[in-house]
């Protein structure tokens, strides 16, 4: 299976019946393919919507209806629409219960940096720093590491996107979710051993007496 | 009341140096005529407040293709290169703000309110140089208002007094931008009779608008 395929199915089981979710750009906008077909949850996009549908039907796209990279989208029956005040309203007055995010690296703390590369890049923060500082659950999906390199560390070297810890982190080899204690391991990908999760990882883990296997079997 | 304005007389009115709020999510939501003319007219040294600089050849994108402006106050501008590039090279300060923080910093200076608390941004470097509040024992950093000397407003439809009404995603930061400027310029796709926009589907009431770009009138 495709790294970014197993880790955004493993996403979704994250996501309740009822959910208000903001799927970041990029891999984590791929959670949404992936849905158990029993829930129903309403998408978020910042630039102003509730209700998005991935995809319009070909030849109905709308040029004032986009996601946040400005790609059309569709709107479910139930969709709202609304200003960019009550848009980060929703996400930092509690409205929100769960944003899925990308990361550049995630801390022994659980912190995450995710906006910028001093010297490299600077896109700017976007909205990533009010949905980790306001979302009831901040799940990370991201490739556990980047050119070998862990991404997971014992501290951030990039800046920080908020000081507040994300919920779980979810990488094509492991659920990891920080914890006052430290980082513990909650779930390996299926055949990835213990031993290679922990030497690709930059950071201490609290490894449980068994690791179970992440339960997508399709 | 008659509120029409000939394209190239609003944006003539702009001096040099002013600084623009300009509506738009990605140039989804940014007024295409407007910008067009500002850069026909070649404004220099603006500020600039907006979410982002779309891309090259889009939205505000224009508008630093051009280079017309010396400042921005955005939350992102991944998505042009060429902004980064003038960024980087020292001919364009950028001021980089949360996207939830900006949008509260124009709505306060709209408000008239004298800051936002929010506690995104604390212990990173949006913090840095910024003072901390602390409300029944929870900290909060400050954020100051922002305000504009024009607005550009994109619109759906407008009636003869300036009511506007936005649609779907193309709102954004549009209907907050024009409490906060003291002259709004909007650009409605449609310019309808007064009282076809029902007074609960006004967005932003007439009386914050100062200028409507009038269609111009096809020949023939």
């Amino acid at each position: 299976m495709d790294e970014k395929v197993l880790i955004a199915k493993r996403v979704a089981l994250e996501l309740k019946h009822g959910d208000l979710v903001n799927l970041g750009i990029g891999l984590p906008t791929q959670v949404a393919a992936y849905l158990p077909e029993d829930i129903e949850v309403f998408f978020q996009s910042e630039n102003g919507v509730v209700g998005m549908l991935a995809l319009p039907e070909e030849g109905l796209e709308a040029e004032d209806l986009t996601d946040a990279g400005g790609r059309p989208i569709g709107a479910l029956p139930g969709a709202a629409t609304f200003d960019s005040a009550m848009s980060f309203g929703l996400i930092r007055g509690g409205h929100l219960d769960l944003t899925v995010l990308g990361g550049l690296q995630v801390d022994a703390h659980g912190r995450l940096a995710n906006w910028m590369v001093p010297g490299r890049m600077v896109p700017g923060m976007g909205g990533a720093m009010d949905l980790v500082s306001g979302a009831k659950r901040v799940v990370v999906a991201m490739t556990h590491t980047q050119k070998g390199e862990p991404k997971i560390v014992r501290e951030c070297t990039l800046p920080l996107t908020s000081t507040r810890p994300v919920s779980l982190i979810v990488t094509e080899l492991a659920v990891i979710a920080p914890s006052p204690r430290g980082l513990e391991l909650r779930e390996r990908a299926p055949g990835v051993s213990v031993e290679a999760i922990v030497s690709a990882t930059g950071a201490e883990l609290i490894v449980p007496e068994t690791v179970p296997e992440m339960p997508i079997g399709w | 009341m008659r509120k029409t304005i000939k394209l190239a007389d609003a944006v003539a009115q702009i001096p040099d140096g002013a600084t623009l709020m300009i509506g738009g999510f990605m140039g989804v939501g940014t007024p295409p005529r407007l910008i067009d003319e500002t850069v026909r007219q070649g404004k220099r040294d603006l500020t600039v407040i907006a979410n982002d600089t779309a891309r090259p050849g889009a939205g505000i994108g224009k508008l630093i293709d051009a280079k017309l402006v010396a400042r921005l106050v955005v939350s992102h501008i991944g998505t042009n290169p060429e902004t980064q590039r003038q960024m980087l090279a020292g001919d364009l300060a950028v001021e980089l703000s949360p996207q939830g923080t900006l949008i509260e910093r124009i709505r306060a200076g709209g408000y008239g309110l004298g800051g936002v608390l929010t506690q995104t941004g604390l212990g990173t470097v949006v913090e840095e140089g910024k003072q901390t509040v602390e409300v029944d024992g929870r900290r909060f950093l400050l954020e100051k208002p922002l305000r504009a000397d024009f607005a550009y407003i994109c619109a759906r439809q407008a009636d003869y007094y300036g009511n506007l009404t936005f649609t779907l995603t193309a709102r954004n930061f549009n209907p907050v931008m024009a409490m906060a400027a003291d002259i709004v310029i909007a650009e409605p796709q449609s310019i309808v009779p007064t009282g076809v926009i029902p007074p609960d589907a006004v967005m932003t009431p007439a009386v914050l608008v100062k200028h409507l770009i009038s269609k111009e009138r096809r020949d023939g």
